[in-house]
C-alpha cells in the first residue's frame, strides 16, 4: 500500500515534470505558432539564472520564483524584438533562427561559465515519509507549482483583458489590429510570457538536475512531442498529453527501468498522432480551445 | 647489372615519389608530435577539461627540461564535444594528417573502442589513460588506468562488510557500464553476496525518481553505482532528496573520477566509498608537489585533481621515459621500450607497464568522501590488471589487437 502510494507519487510528478517543461513551448508553438527550437536553452536560462543569483547571495526562492521567470522573460522580449517578429508566418525561417539562436546561447554560456558549472544548490524542503517510503519534499512542491501554474495561465487568459487580447490575436490578427489592437505589442508580451514560464520551469528543475549549458537538449524533445501530441488547445492539450505520456513513462521505468521508459513514451505519441494527427484536443475537449 | 631505360625509369619515378615522404620524415630538429583527444564540451567535459589540463602540464615540463632526444614536443588537443563520430574523425586527422608520433586519447570505452582500430591500422602509438572495465589485448594501445580487478575487487569486499551483503546496481548503458556491472555481480557473489538487481540508464537520463522507489522497495544493504557523465550526477543529488543517503549509502566505480564530489553538496555526498588508483588527497611528496604546481599553473581556476586526471598527467611521462630508454619516436622500438618492464614514480606512486597485457601495475586506494573531499582509509600497492591478464598475453603472441570483453565476460569464460 505505501509502495502503491509513493509509486502514484512519483508518477504524478514524472506527469507535472512534463508538463512544467511543456508549458512555455505551448505558449509559444501552441498559440504563436513560432516553432522555438530555442525552448531548451530558455529552461537553461533559468537555471543559469538560479545558479548566479544565489552564488551571489540571493534567496533561493527569490532566484527560483521570481528572478528566473524575470531575466528570461526579459531575454524572450529581446529575442522577439530582434528576431522573431520579422519572421512570423514564415515557418521554415522561425525553426532555422531559433535553432542558431539555440546553439548561440550554448556557446555564449559556454565562453563564460565553462562547459560545466559547479552547482551546490540541494533540492530544498526535506523528506516526505509515506509509510516505509521517502520521497522528496521538493518533488511535491513541483507538483504544486505546475498545477498552479497551469491555472495561473488559464486565469490570465480567460478573465483578463490581456487574454481576451492575446486569443484574439492570435486567431485572427487583421481583425484584432482593425479593432484598434497593437499585434505587435501582443505578440511581444505573449513571447515574453512563454519566455518567462520556461524561465521559471528551468530554475525550478535547477536544483534537481543541475545545470550545464547543454542542459536543454535533454528536454527539448520531450517538450515538443508533448505539445504536438496536446493539441491546439494549449493548457487542456499539455495537461492531457503531460497525464498521458508521462504516465506510461514513470509505470514502464518502473516495471522494466529507464530505457524502455523513453521508449514507451515515445511509442505512445507516435500511436497517439497516427489516431489523431491534430492531438488529443484535436478531438477530445474541443471547447476548450 | 645493366640499366636500361625502363629500369631507369622505375627507379627514377620511384625516388621522385619517395622523396616528399623521406622530406616530411622528421629532421633532428622538428618537434615531435603527441595529440590528445578528449571531450571539453558536452556531457563527458567534467572528466575531459582537468585530463587535458594535466596532459598540457606533463608537456609543458618536458619542454622547459629540454624536450625529448633534444626535440621539443607539439602538442595539438582536438575536442570530439561527447561525441563517437568526432573522435574516429579526429583519430583519422591525428593518424593520417598530423602523422602523430603518439596519441593519449578517448574517455569512455564506447569512445576507445571507436577509435583504436585506426590506430592500429595507422599503426600510432596509443594510449588510453582511464580507469576502465579491462579486457583490452591490443600489441599498439597501452591501457594505463585502473581495471575492475584492481579497484571494484577491494570495493566490493570492503563495503559489503561494513553495510551487508545484499547489493543493488545502477549502472551507465554502454559497455563500461554493461561490463562493469557484471564485474561488481561476479565479486558481490564471490564474497558471498546477492546482486539484488542491476539497472542500467541511457547517458541523458536526468530523472532517477522511478529508480530511487524501486531502490526502497528492493531494500538493499548498499546500492553500488557505476554511473557516467554529468546528466546522471542528478542521480545522487535525487538519491539525497529522497533522505535515501541516510539509510541506504552508496559506494561507486566512477563517482569522483568526473570531481562529482565538488557538483554536490558535502550533506548530499559524505558517506560514499570509492577506490580509485589516485586521489587528490594522497599524502606523500610527490603528489604534494604535483598538486602545488597545478594549483599554481591554473590558480583558482583549478579543477580538483583525479585518477583520470593524474593518469593523464603520468601517462604522458611513461610514454617520454620510454622514448628515452628507446631514443627514438619509432613506434616499435617505443612498444619494445614501455614493454621492457618501464614504469614511472608519479604523482600516485610507481606505475609500471605489465607485458603481458599493456595495462599498468599501480598502487588502489580506497577512500571514504567526507565533506567534499575524500579521505583515505586502506592501499593496496603494486596490484595486478588480474582481469585482463586472464585473457590476455600478448607476449606469447603480440600479434593481437582485441577487445576480449566485447560481449560480456560470460563469453570470455569468467564465471559471474
Amino acid at each position: 500500500m505505501d509502495l502503491v502510494l509513493s509509486l502514484i507519487l512519483q508518477i504524478v510528478y514524472v506527469i507535472a515534470n512534463l508538463a512544467l517543461i511543456s508549458l512555455g513551448l505551448a505558449i509559444i508553438f501552441g498559440m504563436m505558432r513560432v516553432i522555438n527550437l530555442a525552448h531548451g536553452e530558455f529552461l537553461m536560462l533559468g537555471g543559469y539564472t538560479v545558479v548566479v543569483a544565489t552564488n551571489n547571495g540571493v534567496n533561493l526562492w527569490v532566484a527560483m520564483l521570481i528572478l528566473a521567470p524575470l531575466v528570461v522573460g526579459v531575454i524572450g522580449v529581446i529575442v522577439e524584438r530582434l528576431l522573431i517578429r520579422w519572421l512570423y508566418g514564415r515557418m521554415v525561417d522561425t525553426l532555422l533562427a531559433t535553432w542558431g539562436l539555440s546553439l548561440l546561447f550554448i556557446g555564449l554560456i559556454t565562453s563564460i561559465f565553462g562547459a560545466s558549472t559547479s552547482t551546490t544548490i540541494s533540492p530544498p524542503l526535506g523528506v516526505v515519509t509515506i509509510g516505509e517510503y521517502t520521497s522528496s519534499g521538493y518533488e511535491l512542491f513541483l507538483i504544486g507549482v505546475t498545477v498552479a501554474l497551469l491555472i495561473g495561465v488559464y486565469l490570465v487568459l480567460k478573465f483578463t483583458t490581456l487574454g481576451l487580447v492575446a486569443r484574439g490575436t492570435m486567431q485572427n490578427a487583421d481583425m484584432a489590429a482593425a479593432l484598434g489592437v497593437s499585434t505587435s505589442r501582443i505578440y511581444m508580451i505573449t513571447f515574453g510570457l512563454g519566455a518567462a514560464v520556461s524561465g521559471l520551469a528551468g530554475g525550478l528543475l535547477a536544483p534537481i538536475t543541475g545545470v550545464l549549458p547543454t542542459i536543454g537538449s535533454i528536454y527539448i524533445a520531450k517538450a515538443f512531442i508533448t505539445v504536438i501530441s496536446g493539441g491546439s488547445a494549449i493548457l487542456a492539450g499539455t495537461a492531457s498529453a503531460s497525464v498521458l505520456l508521462g504516465g506510461i513513462n514513470g509505470v514502464v521505468s518502473f516495471l522494466t527501468g529507464p530505457t524502455l521508459g523513453e521508449v514507451a513514451l515515445l511509442l505512445a505519441a507516435i500511436v497517439l498522432l497516427r489516431l489523431m494527427p491534430t492531438g488529443i484536443t484535436g478531438r477530445f475537449f474541443k471547447k476548450s480551445q | 647489372m645493366t640499366i636500361n631505360r625502363r629500369r631507369f625509369l622505375t627507379t627514377a619515378s620511384a625516388a621522385t615519389l619517395a622523396a616528399p615522404l623521406i622530406s616530411t620524415r622528421a629532421w633532428a630538429n622538428d618537434p615531435i608530435t603527441f595529440v590528445s583527444i578528449l571531450d571539453q564540451s558536452g556531457g563527458l567535459d567534467i572528466y575531459g577539461q582537468p585530463m587535458v589540463e594535466t596532459t598540457k602540464m606533463a608537456i609543458d615540463e618536458i619542454n622547459a627540461a629540454g624536450g625529448l632526444l633534444g626535440r621539443q614536443i607539439d602538442l595539438k588537443v582536438y575536442d570530439p564535444q561527447s561525441t563517437i563520430q568526432f573522435y574516429t574523425q579526429f583519430a583519422t586527422q591525428a593518424a593520417a594528417g598530423d602523422r602523430a608520433d603518439v596519441v593519449h586519447a578517448g574517455i569512455t570505452s564506447a569512445s576507445r573502442e571507436a577509435i583504436r582500430p585506426t590506430f592500429s591500422r595507422f599503426q600510432t602509438l596509443y594510449f588510453y589513460n582511464v580507469l576502465y572495465e579491462g579486457g583490452v589485448c591490443d600489441i599498439n594501445n597501452f591501457c594505463t588506468g585502473s581495471t575492475p580487478a584492481q579497484t571494484v575487487e577491494k570495493l566490493v569486499p570492503y563495503t559489503m562488510n561494513k553495510w551487508g551483503s545484499k547489493v543493488y546496481i545502477v549502472a551507465a548503458d554502454y559497455n563500461y557500464g554493461q561490463i562493469t556491472a557484471q564485474w561488481v555481480q561476479k565479486f558481490v557473489r564471490d564474497n558471498g553476496g546477492e546482486p539484488v538487481e542491476t539497472e542500467f540508464f541511457p547517458l541523458d537520463v536526468t530523472n532517477f525518481g522511478p529508480t530511487i522507489k524501486k531502490i526502497q522497495a528492493a531494500r538493499p544493504d548498499m546500492v553500488m553505482s557505476a554511473l557516467v557523465g554529468g546528466a546522471h550526477v542528478s542521480f545522487y543529488r535525487q538519491y539525497a532528496a529522497a533522505g535515501m543517503n541516510q539509510s541506504i549509502p552508496i559506494a561507486s566505480t566512477t563517482f569522483g573520477v568526473g570531481n562529482e564530489h565538488k557538483l554536490i553538496s558535502a550533506e548530499e555526498g559524505d558517506g560514499m566509498i570509492c577506490a580509485y588508483s589516485y586521489f587528490e588527497e594522497i599524502d606523500s611528496p610527490a603528489n604534494a608537489a604535483f598538486v602545488e604546481r597545478f594549483k599554481a599553473r591554473l590558480g583558482a581556476d583549478a579543477p580538483a585533481l583525479n585518477e583520470l586526471a593524474a593518469r593523464s598527467y603520468e601517462g604522458a611521462y611513461i610514454w617520454a621515459e620510454a622514448v628515452k630508454t628507446a631514443d627514438s619516436v619509432d613506434r616499435a622500438a617505443v612498444i619494445e621500450a614501455l614493454r621492457s618492464g618501464l614504469g614511472f614514480d608519479g604523482p600516485s606512486g610507481r606505475v609500471e607497464i605489465e607485458p603481458k597485457t599493456n595495462h599498468a601495475l599501480q598502487n588502489v586506494y580506497l577512500a571514504e568522501l567526507k565533506d567534499q573531499s575524500f579521505n583515505i582509509i586502506e592501499t593496496y600497492e603494486n596490484q595486478q590488471p588480474a582481469d585482463t591478464l586472464l585473457v590476455c598475453d600478448l607476449v606469447e603472441n603480440p600479434n593481437q589487437s582485441e577487445f576480449k570483453f566485447e560481449n560480456g565476460l560470460a563469453a570470455a569464460g569468467i564465471d559471474i
